[in-house]
């Protein structure tokens, strides 16, 4: 069961508040989808449910505690791009995560456990469609696949919660309804709670739960920097969870 | 008619133009040597090809009469061994302190500059200090191309490390990775083409370093002979000498090249 609450959070950057009076709770097992114009403290928002930032006041909590200060393992990312490592094959860089858990002081696997570990990265593979392409490298593969790849690393590690920063933004249009399909798949199967930072309207209604539209209430013309983003919209989409 | 920029040679004119520079370059030494020992016959600047090759055959295969060594090979095996070991001394020193500097922030902060300062010493300004402080004998040659070539790779290292994206290091952290791990799973794997780099780049330099000592004090080596022989104007000598440096110091290149596109196949595919 995952929890996040967040009360009167406000964030600042050297005297410009990029995120103004923010509350919201998401309950377990939720898909929220993001959205809003560029530059309304969307990203920061993630930025600090993933560690890397942190809120100037107000509170963030998940499961009633404080956000820890750097990222881990309950909270996985897919970036647009750059988050494979190019110097695994693609099974590896699956694999990496599994090592890294059972393996703290070599960060590899070895006999049986390793052959566990290869048996749920194939199930994995096979359910993003990458069998085929196990010993490839992430240079070899196109940017369709390469997210693929990106979301079941992170899934494979069972995060409780998932965060998305624009992860279909570079992909052509075509294949973005399979990565739909696919991540409400992987979604189900492992009952997290994933954040979307998308500036697809359409996709953050197709997909979410919960849509978060971030926007400035107050705006000062001759200051903009005085006054921050906030939820001006927290839409629930009931009766969307048997999708997919 | 195409652009300039659009023109190229096809894989044989390619080779055959990268020769041409080599083979005008033999054809100006052949005729001036020939015009000069025409003039005199025992000019001593521009040898004619025989004579190298006499006293090539000479030194490669003939014992010295004073030391009963064949003198181009003990010489090239006491500069290689200085060489290499230095390199591989500054390989490590380089690829641990590189990447501590490059991950590390606080190191980064307490050390960096430092490092900075300590590469803009021209080291063969501090080779008298060497000589002083740990004598004249292999220590202080070694000494003397580590301090000229591994400040520079810790640098590049550290650069390198640094810019790897942050979405790697950040992701890495969310698959539960300890900074120990991080550096041994992800860092370290990506580094290793990139030190091949660095020293392909640093052979200039560590040759220059180790010529430099050898010539200042030593009794073998490459470097000491050409350095001894040109007392006597034996460019017999000196030619071939610096003909086999060359060629030694593109077959090191050479064969780091090969190993990086062989053992790290990953990294030339292109991102």
């Amino acid at each position: 069961m995952t929890q996040v609450t967040v009360k009167h959070l406000w964030k600042e950057f050297a005297g410009q508040v990029v995120l103004e009076n923010v509350n919201l709770h998401v309950g377990d097992h939720e898909f929220v989808t993001i959205v809003g114009a560029s530059g309304c403290g969307k990203t920061t928002f993630l930025k600090m449910l993933l560690g890397i930032e942190r809120q100037s006041r107000g509170s963030f909590l998940i499961d009633g505690a404080p956000l820890p200060t750097e990222p881990g393992p309950d909270r996985g990312i897919v970036f647009q791009r750059y988050s494979l490592f190019p110097h695994l094959t693609v099974m590896n860089n699956l694999l990496l995560g599994l090592e890294l858990h059972g393996s703290p002081l070599l960060g590899r696997l070895l006999g049986a456990k390793r052959r566990r570990a290869v048996e749920k990265a194939r199930e994995l593979l096979e359910a993003v469609g990458l069998q085929a392409a196990a010993d490839k490298y992430p240079a070899q593969l196109s940017g369709g696949m390469q997210q693929r790849l990106s979301i079941a690393q992170s899934v494979i590690c069972e995060p409780k919660i998932l965060l998305l920063d624009e992860p279909f933004g570079a992909l052509d249009p075509g294949i973005t309804a399979d990565m739909h399909a696919l991540i409400l798949k992987l979604w189900n199967m492992n009952k997290m709670t994933i954040f979307m930072v998308t500036h697809d309207l359409s996709e953050s209604f197709a997909l979410g739960t919960r849509v978060l539209v971030f926007d400035k209430v107050r705006v000062d013309p001759q200051s903009p920097e005085v006054f921050g983003a906030t939820i001006t919209f927290n839409i629930p989409l009931k009766g969307h969870r048997s999708v997919a | 008619m195409r652009r300039l920029i659009n023109q190229r040679p096809g894989r044989g004119g390619a080779l055959m133009l990268s020769m041409m520079p080599f083979i005008l370059l033999a054809c100006a030494y052949l005729y001036y040597s020939h015009a000069r020992l025409a003039d005199n016959p025992g000019d001593k600047l521009l040898p004619a090809p025989a004579t190298i090759a006499a006293t090539m055959h000479r030194y490669a295969f003939e014992e010295d009469e004073r030391s009963g060594d064949r003198l181009l090979w003990t010489d090239t095996e006491a500069s290689l061994e200085r060489l290499l070991s230095a390199l591989a001394i500054s390989a490590v020193v380089g690829l641990s302190l590189g990447l501590a500097i490059g991950v590390l922030p606080y190191l980064r902060a307490a050390i960096a500059p430092f490092v900075a300062a300590l590469s803009l010493i021209p080291p063969l300004a501090v080779l008298p200090i060497l000589f002083i402080a740990v004598g004249l004998g292999e220590a202080a040659k070694i000494t003397l191309i580590v301090i000229g070539v591994a400040p520079i790779i810790v640098r590049d290292i550290a650069m390198r490390t640094g810019e790897l994206p942050t979405e790697q290091i950040i992701k890495a952290q969310t698959l539960g990775a300890s900074t120990w791990q991080l550096v041994i799973r992800v860092v370290l794997p990506q580094m290793w083409p990139r030190l091949i780099d660095a020293l392909r780049l640093s052979l200039g330099s560590a040759w220059l370093f180790l010529i430099a000592a050898e010539a200042i004090a030593s009794t073998e080596g490459l470097g000491y002979r050409i350095f001894l022989v040109r007392r006597y104007l034996a460019m017999d000598v000196i030619l071939p000498y610096v003909a086999w440096i060359t060629l030694l110091a593109f077959g090191m290149d050479w064969l780091l090249r090969l190993v990086r596109a062989k053992a790290f196949a990953w990294a030339s595919t292109g991102a």
